[in-house]
């Protein structure tokens, strides 16, 4: 059942993406571009998504369990470092780059642009660096 | 190239977002983060108890354009650089980013928002401001020398 639910709620922010306008790149730089072309039409995602998930948080905070699960699994770290804000920074610096974040960068795969290859290929391969630093001792090591 | 004015269409698919995060939330108990979720089926250690349940997610976005496509007749319009260079690189800082900050802008941006998370707030200004930065340095300041 959890499989499934994944599967529908995959394709639901899929659909999301693209209805959107969140898988355009050209859109996305446009958002970006306060002092250009600038296109607002994104800051209204942000504002629809939120505004359906937010009371889905304040309800789960006062659940015991989800449907399909023995527990929430929420974050619980509340520690500002220099991970989150250079990763942060560094995320935010290829976003702007190329117009795209992971979600739309998968959504993409089966869209017009044979270039995402390219995108998708080294982000995959920035995320197992990382993955892989992590699970070392060292600046990224988790534990 | 200019973008048109989508406020409706924008309002109603992040109202599509909200629902796919409120489902995974109260029926999964889990985020709705995508980086950590494509991280999550990539090795080093591959999550294998969540392995299919996290693939299905990500099949689910694969599937969204087919859809749309099948329904509406119309391929969604993409615009992007077709500069390799700045495909790499942008994929590449993108996913190094993401995996260190653990999260992007579903799981900081929508969930982390969402949840009010101190956290968040401080990784979602911090994109947004860098990212910012970045298409003013290369629309402005480059001048489009390189796009």
């Amino acid at each position: 059942m959890r499989i499934i639910v994944s599967l529908i709620a995959g394709l639901i922010f899929g659909l999301g993406l693209v209805i959107s306008g969140m898988a355009n790149p050209a859109k996305v730089q446009n958002f970006l571009d306060v002092f250009g072309i600038w296109d607002p039409s994104l800051a209204f995602v942000m504002a629809g998504a939120i505004a359906i998930s937010a009371p889905g948080f304040i309800f789960a905070h006062h659940s015991v369990k989800p449907v399909f699960g023995s527990e929430f699994n929420i974050p619980t770290n509340q520690i500002v470092d220099q991970k989150l804000l250079l990763g942060s920074a560094t995320f935010g610096i290829g976003w702007g780059i190329v117009g795209l974040c992971p979600g739309p960068a998968i959504v993409a795969l089966t869209g017009s642009m044979s270039e995402i290859v390219v995108f998708l290929a080294f982000m995959i391969a920035g995320l197992v660096v990382v993955k892989t630093l992590k699970s070392e001792p060292g600046i990224f090591s988790t534990t | 190239m200019e973008t048109e004015f989508t406020p409706i269409n924008s309002l109603f698919g992040g109202a599509l977002i909200g629902i796919s995060v409120l489902m995974l939330l109260l029926l999964n108990g889990r985020i709705a983060g995508i980086s950590g979720i494509v991280s999550s089926v990539l090795p080093p250690d591959v999550n294998k108890p969540r392995f299919f349940e996290n693939a299905a997610f990500i099949l689910g976005l694969i599937l969204a354009i087919p859809l749309v496509v099948f329904f509406s007749g119309n391929t969604p319009s993409q615009a992007i650089t077709s500069n390799a260079f700045l495909l790499g690189a942008g994929g590449l800082l993108v996913g190094i980013g993401a995996a260190t900050a653990n999260g992007c802008t579903s799981g900081h941006g929508v969930c982390g928002l969402s949840r009010v998370s101190k956290r968040s707030i401080i990784a979602t200004v911090t994109f947004m401001t860098a990212a910012a930065v970045t298409v003013f340095i290369l629309r402005h300041v480059l001048g489009g020398v390189v796009s």
